[in-house]
């Protein structure tokens, strides 16, 4: 238990996809503005992190991994190369299940969430956590506890982001650094902030 | 070559380079490209990675335009680009295992690169391979540019060295450099890519953001004691 307690701070404060992977940053600074909104993405992305991830961890361990079709009876067939073909489309498709299925039931959500849905697939958080769970070798309930605290963290990230930008629209900032200069310098001391994270063991 | 190098061909290679960079400009595929900044050596291979790749997606994409349904388009557009990226990682892991092992997930994260998906959408479309090419070519470039611009400095001041070579003895060596270490960790890459853009702007003005909020100066009188 406290192994996976360790790897969920692990993931949300000290290897902070956004933050210290730079991972999803296209997103990160295109949707940070506003607080409402950048929440909205920040949930969006956990659900489908914490989706993704183990389902991604089950087709590789299941299908692709060297030896892994031996439960079919084929023996010394390693398809790990097509991990990366494999993950892609799995986001693809589950993001696509996804929006048909809170369109069909859960409509409220839906309108909140619908619309950054397409944007996730493109996300590279979404599928640097898949990469991250093959290269690292995380077994099943590692990947659940890895998916959701990535997306936890990525979610975190983008909201204090927005927060800090909705303030940031009313100081004196030069002509040059206007808008995505200034963005990209109070991501790096977010970055500094959350570094100070990483002394901590459990 | 020449007639190869037109006026329409020029401009899709050069453009990208400072007047409409992918990366300062248009804000696309920062996403995966800062972590490898640290060293020279994987920041180009990285750059050269991704030029490649969207090169050739480029002219794969817009060699089979015409048939495409537009609704499949995007996941027809990502099964090409994922491909290649297979080859180029696959490659890498035979011929530049230690490379492709620092690079760890970053090659495979070109697939969800906005310059790749951009380009492809935006460029390889609606014109002919050959012009799609030379305009992957010309993004990748521009993509180029700031990755080693940002692995140059991170590098020289966070370790002393460029591509591994000695430039400034450091202390520990009896040399006289004592290196930065922040130069080394994530934040320092965000840093200088807004010094960066910031540079640009200054230098062409016309890149400037709209102020949402202009602080005016406070009326001679009101605000403050005098």
């Amino acid at each position: 238990m406290e192994a996976y307690i360790s790897l969920f701070i692990k993931a949300v404060f000290i290897e902070n996809l956004a933050l210290s992977f730079f991972l999803g940053m296209c997103t990160f600074i295109a949707v940070s503005k506003k607080i409402s909104t950048a929440m909205g993405l920040g949930i969006a992305v956990m659900v489908v992190q914490a989706i993704t991830v183990p389902a991604n961890n089950f087709v590789y361990h299941a299908l692709l991994k060297e030896d892994a079709l031996s439960w079919i009876g084929i023996t010394g067939v390693d398809l790990s190369f097509l991990a990366l073909l494999s993950c892609i489309g799995m986001i693809a498709a589950l993001v696509q299940i996804l929006e048909m299925v809170l369109d069909k039931f859960f409509p409220a959500l839906y309108s909140a969430l619908g619309i950054f849905l397409p944007l996730i697939t493109v996300n590279c958080a979404i599928l640097g956590g898949s990469l991250f769970m093959i290269e690292r070798d995380y077994n099943f309930g590692e990947s659940v506890t890895y998916g959701v605290g990535s997306g936890l963290g990525w979610a975190l990230a983008i909201t204090v982001m927005a927060g800090v930008r909705e303030k940031l629209k009313y100081s004196d900032i030069p002509a040059g650094l206007q808008g995505l200069g200034i963005t990209f310098i109070t991501a790096g001391l977010m970055s500094l902030g959350f570094m100070a994270f990483s002394g901590i063991q459990l | 070559m020449s007639a190869v190098l037109n006026s329409e061909t020029k401009k899709v290679l050069v453009d990208p380079l400072v007047s409409n960079n992918p990366i300062t400009l248009q804000v696309l595929g920062i996403c995966s490209a800062l972590a490898v900044t640290s060293q020279m050596s994987t920041s180009l291979i990285m750059a050269l990675a991704l030029t490649l790749v969207t090169a050739f997606s480029s002219a794969a994409i817009s060699a089979i335009r015409n048939h495409i349904p537009s609704s499949i388009r995007i996941i027809v557009q990502m099964t090409i680009i994922a491909s290649l990226v297979i080859v180029v990682d696959q490659i890498l892991k035979a011929f530049a295992f230690e490379i492709s092992k620092q690079l760890s997930v970053f090659v495979g994260l070109i697939i969800t690169n906005c310059i790749v998906m951009g380009r492809a959408e935006g460029y390889a479309m609606k014109n002919p391979p050959l012009e799609s090419f030379m305009d992957g070519i010309g993004n990748g470039l521009g993509y180029s540019l700031i990755l080693v611009t940002v692995a140059f400095f991170r590098e020289i001041f966070g370790s002393g060295k460029l591509l591994g070579m000695e430039i400034f003895p450091l202390v520990k060596d009896g040399g006289w450099y004592d290196p930065n270490g922040l130069m080394l960790l994530p934040p320092s890459a965000f840093f200088i890519i807004g010094l960066i853009i910031w540079g640009v702007r200054e230098w062409k003005p016309e890149q400037s953001e709209k102020v949402e909020y202009k602080i005016l100066p406070i009326a001679h009188g009101e605000g403050g004691h005098h």
